[in-house]
């Protein structure tokens, strides 16, 4: 299993792998929207919270379809389910080398470029421990996203619109959580709400996106 | 080791291939003929447990059989080194030198897959086998893009299996110079039913 967390980070670091892809588009966005909403500090500061949090719940978004996708294009995926570990550990170790290279990359990039939105500097522990707290549930939410649509040609649309709406609680109280930070408000019921997401996903999904993938492989 | 006994496959919800029957013994090996679309793939992957059978039963020690498809499963910005060994990690074994050498592929061992012919590829793809350590071998088709040389060398590596107590089912059209038997899976093809898992979907 670690073997292949490790050929997966490989994977992603090396040439056209898609390492930097979520985290360019993250900081393209975010630069972006200043130049888009105009200077107004107060504006700023009343958004930075939910635009940091839709830019990295996108960012995450865009190389979920290479997931399981490569591995199913050159016949891995069938090799990897007839090999002696579990599917459920494949899609597991799948999604936490996809947060290491997305979603870890993101939650640290996030407090540099809260500067450019004008975020408090209240916000910017609560924004670290949000994404921290987070993220992984994207990763893991998206690998069953990305289990169900392997196999499709083009799968990348369905993928979207798939997930998005799964994504939905993530980012209301990630969100929540950095706003309530920012304003100097108790964040105790979202962030426990966040994390209680971030946990379910993990406990859970590894087991539906693995029977996705065994029905997909037939 | 193992035993199949009126086994039908399905592909896309139609039975393609009904009570099929076979033994393999160690040290046999048994060749699949049948033209194309006959069913020899999906025979093969439903032995390999990718798909459920219809109906029937496999007798079979677990995790005794490794898989060989059509695709080989190698990520092209890895070394071939590194494409192997971490398939011998997922099945535990260190030892990769054997495999390298066993498909004289150990001077490439530090070029990237993608700078690989077709033929190399598929011989990368074959060396998998050796390191899953696994007594039952299920090919499909393991000599597209191989030359004569290659072909012998392929077949030698199987008869070292053989030898060794391990068995192996091939799918292919060459001839590899094997004692094998031969088993002609036309005969077990299902009779069609036009519409039938679309009927039966509704009852």
């Amino acid at each position: 299993m670690i073997r292949l967390f490790l050929r997966d980070l490989k994977l992603a670091m090396r040439a056209g792998g898609g390492f930097g892809l979520g985290l360019a588009f993250f900081l393209i966005v975010i630069v972006l929207v200043p130049f888009g909403v105009g200077p107004d500090n107060a504006i700023l500061r009343a958004i930075a919270p939910g635009i940091l949090w839709v830019a990295a719940l996108l960012a995450c978004l865009l190389s979920l379809d290479r997931m399981f996708q490569l591995d199913y294009e050159d016949g891995s995926l069938d090799l990897l389910a007839t090999a002696p570990i579990p599917m459920e550990g494949v899609v597991a170790v799948k999604a936490a080398a996809h947060w290491m290279t997305t979603g870890l990359p993101l939650t640290l990039a996030a407090p540099v470029l809260g500067v450019l939105l004008n975020l408090a500097p209240a916000g910017y522990g609560w924004l670290l421990a949000a994404l921290t707290l987070g993220t992984p549930a994207l990763s893991m939410i998206g690998a069953f996203g990305a289990a169900l649509t392997v196999g499709l040609k083009r799968g990348g649309l369905l993928l979207s619109l798939l997930v998005l709406p799964l994504y939905v609680p993530t980012l209301i109280f990630g969100a929540e959580v950095t706003r309530r930070g920012a304003e100097g408000l108790a964040v105790a019921t979202p962030l426990t709400l966040l994390a209680g997401i971030t946990l379910g996903a993990v406990a859970l999904l590894p087991f539906a996106a693995a029977a996705a993938i065994r029905i997909n492989l037939r | 080791m193992l035993r199949v006994h009126d086994l039908t496959c399905a592909r896309g919800g139609m039975a393609v291939l009904e009570h099929v029957g076979l033994d393999l013994a160690a040290g046999e090996v048994l060749v699949l003929r049948g033209p194309n679309g006959s069913g020899k793939t999906t025979l093969l992957r439903t032995l390999a447990g990718l798909q459920p059978a219809l109906a029937g039963r496999i007798d079979c020690a677990p995790d005794a059989i490794a898989y060989a498809a059509h695709a080989d499963g190698i990520k092209a910005t890895l070394s071939v080194a590194e494409n192997l060994a971490f398939w011998a990690g997922i099945y535990g074994v260190t030892d990769i030198k054997n495999a390298l050498q066993s498909f004289e592929i150990e001077h490439l061992s530090d070029r990237m897959a993608q700078n690989l012919s077709a033929g190399q590829k598929r011989r990368l793809g074959l060396a998998r086998l050796l390191v899953t350590g696994r007594p039952i071998w299920m090919l499909d088709e393991p000599t597209v893009s191989l030359d004569i040389a290659s072909v012998k060398l392929f077949a030698g590596v199987v008869r070292r299996h053989l030898g060794d107590g391990g068995a192996a089912l091939i799918a292919t059209h060459v001839d590899l110079g094997l004692q094998a038997q031969d088993l002609d899976i036309t005969a077990f093809q299902a009779a069609s039913q036009p519409g039938g898992a679309f009927e039966e979907a509704f009852t």
